[in-house]
Order: C-alpha cells, then structure tokens, then sequence
C-alpha cells in the first residue's frame, strides 16, 4: 500500500442522503471512515443503520450527496468491502462445514462448480486467523453462534476488504462470544488496516475498541468520539427531547430514546425494505444502547 | 436388506426377467437419469426449504401432464409447460417461505382438480391416466427417453454453472447479495431448473410422488455428512438407487412402481437417521479436542 492509498478514506460519505417516500433517514451526511478505524454506528430501531450499510453495498441508491468506496464510487458486490451479518444459526441440514462457509469467501460469487487449487490453502489461513482451525470440518450447524460469527468474519476476510460492514454482528451471542467476536474484529482490523463500521444497539460489548460514534437519530446524526456523543445534552439535542445516557459500572444506558416504538414499522413499509433488527426483543425496551 | 428377494420372490413371478428387463431399458435409463438430476437438485430444494414447493409444481405438472394427454400434446410436452409454470409462479410470488407455502397451497389443488379433470374428459386408456398420479413402468417409448435425456442434460449443465454461486445464495442470501451474487436471478434459474426435473419425474414416479425422488435422497444424505462434495454424490447414489432398484423390482409384479422406489428410499433416509443419531450418541463431531480437556462430562 503506498502512503496515498493509506491516507486515503477507505469510505467517504459528502452529504449523503436517503429518503423513503417523505420520511428522511439521515442527510447531509459527511463522514470520512480512516483505514484501520472502528466506528460503531448506533441509533433505534428505523434510525437508518442497516440502510446506510446497504447503501455503501450497492443495494440502494442515496437519495442525493455521494459515497466512495476506497476513492470509488459505491458498486453492488464491491469485493473490497467485506459484510457480516446478526447471527443466525444455521439450520440443521445445511450442507456445509466450517471450512466451507468460510470458503465461500473467496469463491461463492463466481460461477461453476470446482474449487481452485490455492482454496484450501487459502480456507486454513483464514480458519487460523479467527481461531476455528478446531473444528474446520464440523458441519456449520452444530457450531454454536459464537463459532459461526468467528466463521463469518473470516469469509468477510477472504477478499482482503479494505471496509469492513458488521450489521449487529454481537445480537443473540453470550458475553463471552460477544467480547470474543468483537476482539477477533478489533485485532484484525489494526493487522491488515481495514475500516470498520459496526451496527449495533448496544454499544457497551465495543465501546473499549470504539474510534468513533455515528448516532442517528430523527433523520439528524452525531459523529465524534463515545464521550464527546454519547452525552445526556448532546443526545437529548439530537432526539429533540430529554435523554438520559447513565455512565454504571463502565457500561452506558441510554434512557428515553423517543422513537424505538413507532419508527421500524414505518420504515418496514414505506421502503418495502427489511431491518434486520426489527425483530430483536431488546429493542423494545425504553433502555436500549 | 434392501435385496431381500426370498421375500418378494414368494410375492412375484421374476421368471423371464431377462426379456423384460429388454423390455424395460428405456424405463432404467430414464429411472437412471432421474436419479442422477433428482439427487443433485435435491440438496438445494433441502438448503433452499423447498420440499412442499416441489410438491405443489409436481400437481400443476400432473395438470400439465393430463391436458397434454387430453388435447393429445403430448405428456411429457404437457408437464413440462405444467411445471415450468408452477416453477416461475411460485418463486415470483414466494419469496419468503411462509408466502411459498401459502401460494403453494393454494396452487397445489387447483392444479389437481385442473388434472383431474382433464382426466375425467379423456376417452383414451385408462392405465395412463392412473400412471401419471402414481408413476408407470412400461409407457415410456423411446421419443420420451429423448425428451427426458435432453431435459436431464440442461439440468445438468445448468446446475454446473450455477452451483457454488447458488449455494451461496441459497445458504444466506444477504451476505450472498452483498458480494454481489445475482440472488434473485438465481432464484429463477433454480425454479426453471426445479420445473423440469419435476416434470421428469412425473413420469417415472407420479404426481405424487415426486418428493420421494427430489428429497428423501438428499434429507438422507446431510443425515450423514455436511460435506458439500459428499452430500450431492450420495444424493445421487440414493436416488439412482431407489429409481432404478424400484423399476427392477416393479418388473415381477403388476403393481405400479411408485411404492418400490419410496419404499427403497424411505429405507435409505431410515437408515442415514440411524447412522447420524448413533454418530451423534458417540459424539463424533469432526471437532478436534485438545486432549487433557476431554473429559466424559464434556461429550454429554
């Protein structure tokens, strides 16, 4: 990588703006994601976080301003962008290993059916490099869900992404596999130098790794460190009514976030479009974050 | 076990089965060839929770079927037209498996009353008629083999350029369309494919029995392994099995073949459930575990 590509964001966004019908999302967006940067994007459900991460993925277009990709303009199936979903297990019956979920990293997209000879060389490094060369030959569906998010993120590896997009990548995992996911992401992220944008409802599993914070609220947003955004007076601005974030034991509540009860469903149908952490219990709660 | 002829030689006259075995070869290379494409695009109908989609494409390629034999089409014409269909109908308009389930419910007896009725108007043999609900063993001439041949091929060589990326698709969609997999164009490639491999099998087995060959095999096979290179070719080899191990069986009897190739292939899925319960009783999960740690308590 010479010094230019290095300094060069690896996502820049310059007044980006998505609207469904008459509800906005978010505009007039600028944000420059650094390589090797970790920014949680946070906001309620319907706050537009899953849309964002599709809009950098090519699968909806900014209702107006501009989105780069590594100095590119956003493309579907862009292979420099690496994607990892919420959990969810895989049924009984899929037929793959672990080693095969991962390679689909390197060769699901194309077309045929015969692995190339570099694959499996390929498919150990990426299992060794999140921890699950253990149990590479166990069928995906017995692996808990711990193990399949550590399998996720490295089929988001195998094309050595300069972005990496983790849309609620900790929801349902345990303490233990949340820290441990979470961590595996954080490592690679300063070794191979990739920027990370981390969707999630709770920000408390990243918060020791966090860079930056993109909040979204009622179509606005914040940008900055955790303690300069995640503030009682900065949210309550930003929500337009009073919020109160509670510091606890190192962990943040925020309480009294105005909209979690309405907003998903609006979104669900104007846009025709799949949040997908609508469904998540915990959302529901007036303490979420 | 699955050879047991003191049983069934007690039941049927397998004298002169040499000459009927001559007979029949168009039946056992069709029988083959079913096998062959039911067990491979039975993994992505078992990854993709399809199994009641199949079965409702299956009654509208019956419907298909008898309009071809009423207007004098053409069965297997008719079928396919039947199938492709019901195929395109049911993935444009179930995208989800809870909206397939309904539009496939809703298809299915339409499909079968269409059949049946068309059925009920036609004044030709009767023995076809029956043939196309539960499979026929004698009726298949030689065009038909080369209907069911090149369609087979298609599905073949369809499956081979789509395979890893359908898979992928078919595993998890989302992250799938996000490496830029053509996930909906996909979709309707695999229905396309789904249709005509339906159609071949109502043919062989029968409206209603078409599951018995697109997936019991492969349920049997990720039974017993995970492997995405060894659950295709035992899907394979149990479908190949159950066809043409029921068409040889058929051969003494007078009753149709439909029962000797489900029977044949629910004994195999029996038989993998086995294998994978007993698997899983002695923990062997392919995990490797470091040694010290292994401890009775830590199999449970």
């Amino acid at each position: 990588m010479t010094d230019a590509q290095a300094r060069q964001p690896v996502l820049s966004l310059r007044g980006a703006t998505l609207r469904f019908d008459r509800r906005t999302l978010w505009q007039g967006l600028d944000l420059d994601v650094a390589p090797g940067e970790f920014i949680a994007v946070l906001g309620a459900n319907g706050s537009g976080k899953t849309s964002l991460l599709r809009t950098i993925l090519g699968q909806h277009p900014l209702s107006s301003g501009e989105a780069l990709v590594a100095g590119e303009p956003v493309t579907a199936g862009n292979p420099r962008i690496g994607y990892v979903p919420q959990q969810k297990l895989a049924d009984e019956g899929t037929p793959l290993r672990a080693r095969d979920l991962v390679g689909l990293g390197i060769d699901g997209g194309t077309f045929g059916f015969w692995p190339s000879r570099s694959k499996r060389a390929r498919v150990d490094r990426l299992l060794a490099d999140v921890g699950a060369t253990d149990y590479a030959e166990v069928p995906v569906s017995t692996l808990s869900g711990g193990e399949q998010q550590r399998l996720r993120v490295g089929q988001a590896l195998a094309s050595d992404p300069v972005l990496l997009l983790a849309d609620e990548p900790l929801a349902s995992l345990d303490l233990t596999n949340q820290r441990a996911v979470s961590e595996l992401i954080d490592r690679h992220r300063r070794e191979r130098g990739f920027g990370v944008l981390f969707v999630t409802h709770d920000v408390n599993p990243v918060l020791p790794i966090v860079d930056r914070v993109l909040y979204l609220a009622g179509g606005r947003f914040r940008i900055g460190a955790p303690d300069e955004v995640l503030r009682s007076e900065v949210l309550t601005e930003l929500y337009g009514s009073p919020v109160d974030v509670i510091r606890a034991r190192g962990r943040i509540i925020v309480v009294g976030t105005p909209d979690a009860g309405h907003a998903p469903h609006d979104e669900h149908h104007d846009a025709g479009h799949e949040d997908v952490c609508d469904h998540n219990p915990e959302d529901t709660e007036a303490v979420v974050l | 076990m699955l050879h047991d002829s003191g049983v069934w030689g007690q039941i049927f006259d397998f004298s002169d089965y040499g000459q009927l075995l001559v007979l029949l070869r168009n039946s056992i290379i069709a029988g083959a060839v079913l096998g062959l494409i039911g067990g491979l695009i039975g993994v992505f109908v078992m990854s993709r929770d399809m199994a009641f989609a199949v079965h409702g494409i299956s009654e509208l390629s019956f419907a298909g079927a008898s309009a071809g034999l009423l207007l004098g089409i053409g069965v297997v014409q008719g079928s396919i037209v039947g199938s492709l269909v019901a195929a395109l109908l049911i993935g444009a308009l179930g995208a989800r498996a809870r909206e397939r389930n309904s539009i496939t419910a809703v298809l299915m007896p339409f499909g079968l009353g269409l059949g049946i009725l068309c059925l009920a108007i036609y004044s030709g043999r009767s023995a076809n008629k029956f043939g196309l609900l539960t499979g026929q063993i004698v009726a298949i001439d030689d065009p038909q083999v080369g209907w069911l041949l090149a369609i087979a091929v298609i599905v073949l060589i369809g499956l081979g350029i789509v395979w890893r990326p359908l898979t992928f698709a078919s595993i998890d969609a989302d992250v799938a369309a996000a490496r830029g997999v053509p996930v909906r164009g996909l979709s309707i490639v695999f229905m396309l494919l789904l249709g005509l491999t339906v159609a071949v099998s109502v043919q062989i087995v029968g409206a209603l029995l078409v599951l018995s060959i697109l997936v019991t095999p492969a349920a049997a096979a990720l039974r017993v392994s995970a492997s995405p290179l060894v659950v295709p070719v035992l899907s394979v080899v149990f479908g190949v099995v159950s066809v043409v191990g029921g068409i040889l069986l058929a051969l003494g009897g007078s009753v149709p073949i439909s029962p000797y190739v489900t029977t044949i292939s629910f004994a195999i899925y029996i038989v993998c459930r086995a294998i994978g319960a007993a698997r899983a009783r002695r923990g062997i999960s392919g995990r490797r575990m470091p040694e010290p740690a292994l401890s009775a308590g830590a199999l449970s």
